[in-house]
């Protein structure tokens, strides 16, 4: 089951690609494996600039895969690239998801570290997972979205949707790479939904 | 909402971990990535490798052992100690550390911090300060502490800040060793003067100590002897802290 991992280009993809390697599963970094892929991770550190002029060279291959019901996974600045649009950058978002990152304020910043998943509503992604699980961090702009596909929610100043699922496709603003036995168990449930 | 983190800092000489009492009088005590697994599985938040002996050797140690740490790490490791160029910062975060530290190299070219900032990200570049308390104020030390500078701890702070780390890690070098618990005074200085996360570090030597720290507002305490000498175990610790009130992900 190979899992297609969006190169962004500014992202650290050896976190990403040993917890893959933890939970048994291949993948391939070539954008040309997005059509054949049975899982989709766009994963992000970096500036959203640089990451969305990389992913809007792809989008069409992404828009198709998402209307074949292939799982898409967002993860913290992979997530914000599902939105419409970003404070830190000019560039359009991919705008699967209604609504744009926006910069905390009145909080230290960057949002660093664990803070829990709140308010977790039932879905195949949460299963097994504890309300108030603390997941890993590292951000300095949040979801702000328009529209009510929230999984779970993290306070920081805000309450932001830390998870948000639309149809198969699934934002998370932490790194489950990085979470440890909570953040594999929520990818691990993300693989389970390929085909 | 956002816990306090406990970081355990593993000093490494030659690929083993080490612990100095003042930065001298060095005693063996483990195998890093050993060490890491373990830690992680008592509830440690991140892990801080400080590699001591690269200042003067051996920078492909570092690397594998950054490789080595993230095969088997799932929680966020930070490598420090002896980088000495944007280069050799580089290498490290591409072979799976989370975050570089770097001390020496900002202050001797403060446009390393902007450099790494834009390309990784202000998350991944931890500004360290070791700073040693003297005339009525706190100096900043070079070169594992054994180099003053004359630039003063807090003013250089916000610099990092400014040119756009992520984090500082705070050490006090009169604490560092010593079990007399964090230097309470330069961290409040330190906290009060920047708006990103402070790390303090050096000094701890009990559970009140970590709670006296994360009451004047630390994001996070590191801490090493306390550790390896197993005089107290991390969930021991963040047990107490819990009972206080303190939020600390159990």
């Amino acid at each position: 089951m190979p899992v297609a991992l969006v190169d962004t280009g500014v992202s650290n993809l050896t976190s990403l690609t040993n917890a893959l390697s933890r939970l048994g599963f291949t993948y391939e970094t070539s954008s040309s494996k997005i059509l054949e892929a049975d899982a989709i991770i766009i994963p992000g550190v970096g500036s959203y600039d640089a990451a969305a002029r990389k992913i809007n060279l792809i989008k069409n291959y992404l828009l198709d895969a998402i209307a074949r019901e292939i799982p898409v996974l967002g993860i913290c600045l992979g997530y914000q690239l599902l939105l419409e649009s970003s404070e830190e950058g000019k560039e359009s978002g991919l705008g699967i998801f209604k609504g744009r990152a926006v910069k905390f304020s009145g909080v230290k910043v960057p949002h660093v570290g664990w803070n829990t998943l709140e308010n977790l509503k039932e879905d195949k992604i949460t299963e097994g997972i504890k309300e108030k699980s603390y997941v890993y961090f590292v951000h300095s702009y949040y979801p702000l979205l328009e529209e009510n596909v929230a999984i779970a929610e993290t306070t920081y100043g805000v309450k932001f949707a830390s998870i948000a699922k639309k149809k198969t496709v699934y934002g998370f603003q932490f790194h489950p790479e990085k979470s440890g036995t909570v953040g594999l168990k929520l990818l691990e449930n993300f693989l389970k939904l390929s085909k | 909402m956002l816990a306090k983190r406990i970081i355990p800092c593993l000093d490494v000489d030659k690929g083993k971990v080490v612990k100095g009492v003042k930065f001298k009088e060095l005693k063996n005590a483990g195998d890093p990535v050993e060490l890491a697994t373990l830690y992680s599985s008592e509830g440690a938040d991140e892990l801080v490798f400080l590699d001591i002996s690269a200042s003067l050797e051996n920078r492909s140690t570092v690397i594998s052992l950054s490789k080595e740490v993230a095969k088997v790490l799932d929680i966020p490791f930070t490598v420090g100690g002896g980088i000495r160029s944007v280069d050799d910062a580089r290498e490290i975060l591409r072979n799976g550390a989370d975050k570089i530290s770097i001390n020496t190299l900002a202050v001797k070219n403060p446009n390393s911090i902007n450099e790494l900032a834009s390309e990784f990200g202000s998350q991944a570049v931890v500004v360290a300060i070791d700073a040693k308390f003297k005339n009525g104020s706190y100096e900043v030390f070079i070169y594992g502490g054994t180099s003053p500078t004359g630039i003063d701890a807090v003013a250089w702070a916000k610099e990092a800040e400014a040119r756009g780390a992520g984090e500082i890690l705070l050490t006090s070098i009169d604490r560092d060793g010593t079990k007399q618990g964090y230097d309470l005074n330069l961290t409040k200085m330190v906290l009060d003067a920047v708006s990103i996360p402070v790390i303090a570090s050096g000094g701890a030597g009990s559970p009140l100590h970590f709670l006296e720290v994360f009451r004047i507002g630390a994001d996070a305490a590191l801490a090493a002897g306390i550790f390896h000498r197993g005089e107290y175990r991390i969930r021991e610790i963040k047990e107490f802290l819990k009972k206080e009130g303190v939020q600390v992900r159990l």
